[in-house]
């Protein structure tokens, strides 16, 4: 069904909050995901030409690099794109047939493989670039939040985690429900001023950016040489008379 | 946007064929074409094989074609599913309208050709509103993008009855139609492309990262080096060089050529050779529309990898 599910205040929203100040633009989230992916839910996850040149593939997460700013206040930063999980996603109101829709229990927004027409229109519908075409099986893939890792009793409670956050080696990507204003990550988007990604579309993005942090505004200062520092006798002498 | 030959050829071919279904249904019983029923019984023929081949050329789109039927179940929330219920169900009455010719059924024939236009209207709008619905694409998401759809339908529509009802002898009433509808379409192409070249779309690189408070963004390393299905898909930026010149030859052979030829016809006879002539022109003008509105839209994902 691809109306979406009402949203009622207080309701579960799973999302990620990406920190933009600690991520080192490693990839590591990228290939985790592509490896996990590859066989689980959306499995298979098809490279077309792998051995030859023009290799690509499907993937659900890009890592960007960005410069922002200019001059001494410009700085590079690193941007990895996925889902955000909107909660009012076009991606799933345009889907003619279905297979696009939001889950009521948790905001997760998925695509049913066995239903997809492989219109691609979801894929126009979506602003983030969040929906890449699976061109073998002709149907459309995108990321999972990891639904099949997260409810998974069978791996250890601690790995019930989407894989990129678990491979972010920086600890840049935090997964929990921003629904809950006590959660872990609420609290983070609060404390650091979290940001959705382009709000003027309306999609209403669940996943939050957080900013990298700003330098301090004053130059350090070189602290004033003490008596000890002065080698010389004479100016040391200086020092203690014109310091009175 | 990729301007897929599939869909670039669906919507003009059955732009034209619904465009065609309209004024034959809506002219029909205030006299204005030819009444005999061979006429309309080819005129039906023209818009039903258009239409039904725009259609069988966008199942070629599909991933999965053999599914395409679940395209009909959520109408509720999609354009996409709500052209595929329009367009299906108008060719139930299209082709009662059919058999009430054949049969010499005067006023069922009547009564189907009216809903047959009606459907036609209808369905041309669902294909209008799926482009002009998605807000990702400032060129599509444009209050002039749903109503240029329905007016080029209109107007292809109108070439075609032009030239078959100038082959039967009827001039003068068709191709006064086409010198309006033609300049109707030009003004609206014109003021279109004036207003989406003064600036589109709030969104830019800054509001896409949100990095804007730190300055000006600029991308610096790709995610990845090869191309992938966004870029083949959304990142398609040949025509820009071209833009322009595409542009003016659209309004040249679409919309200036068939006006032209309408005119030569009233003035100076040989409609039954200038017409199907200025058919085939606005025909051809609109492939080229078609093409450009896919290949000058871009989608906000660009911003990504582009900055702009
Ligand atoms: S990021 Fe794109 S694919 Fe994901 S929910 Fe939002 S609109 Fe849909
Ligand atoms: S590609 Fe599949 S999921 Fe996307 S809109 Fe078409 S049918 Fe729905």
């Amino acid at each position: 069904m691809t109306c979406l599910p009402e949203i009622t205040p207080g309701a579960k929203k799973l999302g990620l909050v990406i920190d933009l100040d600690t991520c080192v633009g490693c990839q590591g989230c990228a290939t985790s995901c592509k490896e996990w992916n590859a066989s689980g839910h959306s499995a298979p996850l098809p490279d077309y030409k792998p051995y030859s040149a023009g290799a690509e593939g499907v993937w659900f997460n890009r890592v960007h690099s960005y410069e922002a700013g200019e001059g001494a206040d410009g700085r590079t930063v690193h941007f990895p794109r996925s889902c955000l999980h909107c909660e009012t996603p076009a991606c799933v109101t345009v889907c003619p047939t279905g297979a696009s829709y939001k889950r009521g229990e948790d905001g997760i927004v998925l695509v049913d493989h066995d239903i997809c027409i492989g219109c691609g229109l979801c894929a126009w519908a979506c602003p983030y670039g969040a929906r890449e075409m699976d061109e073998d099986q002709g149907v459309m893939k995108k990321c999972t939040l990891c639904v099949d890792r997260i409810y998974n009793e069978t791996i250890p409670e601690a790995q019930r985690q989407p894989a990129c956050v678990l491979a972010c080696p920086t600890k840049a990507r935090h997964f929990g429900d921003l629904g809950d204003p006590e959660s872990k990550v609420s609290r983070l988007v609060a404390e650091r001023g979290g940001q959705p990604l382009m709000p003027e579309l309306g999609y209403g993005p669940v996943n939050s950016y957080l900013p990298p942090r700003r330098r301090a505004d004053t130059q350090p200062v070189e602290d004033a040489p003490t008596p000890m520092d002065i080698k010389n006798p004479v100016l040391r002498w200086m020092d203690r008379v014109l310091s009175r | 946007m990729n301007p897929a030959p599939s869909i670039v050829f669906f919507t003009t071919a059955s732009g034209a064929g619904y465009g065609l279904l309209f004024w034959l249904g809506l002219l029909r019983p205030v006299g204005l074409v030819p009444q005999v029923p061979a006429f309309a019984l080819l005129c039906l023929a023209l818009a039903l094989l258009l239409i039904t081949a725009g259609l069988a050329s966008s199942l070629l789109h599909l991933g999965n074609p053999q599914r395409a039927w679940r395209a009909f179940s959520q109408w509720r929330s999609s354009w996409l599913s709500r052209e595929g219920v329009a367009a299906v169900a108008t060719y139930i009455p299209a082709l009662l309208f059919g058999t009430a010719l054949l049969t010499g059924r005067p006023g069922l024939a009547t009564i189907a050709g009216l809903v047959a236009a009606l459907g036609a209207v209808v369905t041309v709008w669902c294909t209008g509103m799926i482009y002009a619905s998605l807000k990702p694409i400032p060129q599509w998401h444009h209050p002039l993008v749903a109503p240029g759809y329905l007016l080029l339908a209109a107007y292809t529509g109108m070439a075609l009855l032009a030239a078959v009802s100038a082959i039967g002898g009827v001039v003068a009433g068709p191709a006064s139609f086409i010198v309006t509808l033609g300049l109707a379409g030009l003004v609206l192409k014109i003021a279109y492309w004036r207003l989406v070249d003064g600036g589109m779309g709030r969104s830019s690189a800054e509001s896409a990262t949100s990095l804007g408070f730190i300055g000006r963004v600029r991308p610096l390393d790709p995610p990845h080096t090869e191309t992938n299905y966004l870029l083949r898909e959304m990142g398609f930026r040949i025509a820009r060089k071209h833009a322009a010149k595409l542009r003016n030859l659209t309004l040249l052979l679409g919309f200036g050529g068939p006006v032209l030829l309408a005119l030569l016809a009233t003035q100076l006879g040989f409609g039954g050779l200038l017409l199907p002539l200025a058919a085939l022109l606005a025909l051809g003008g609109m492939l080229l529309e078609r093409w450009l509105m896919f290949a000058e839209a871009r989608h906000t994902v660009t911003l990504y990898y582009r900055g702009t």
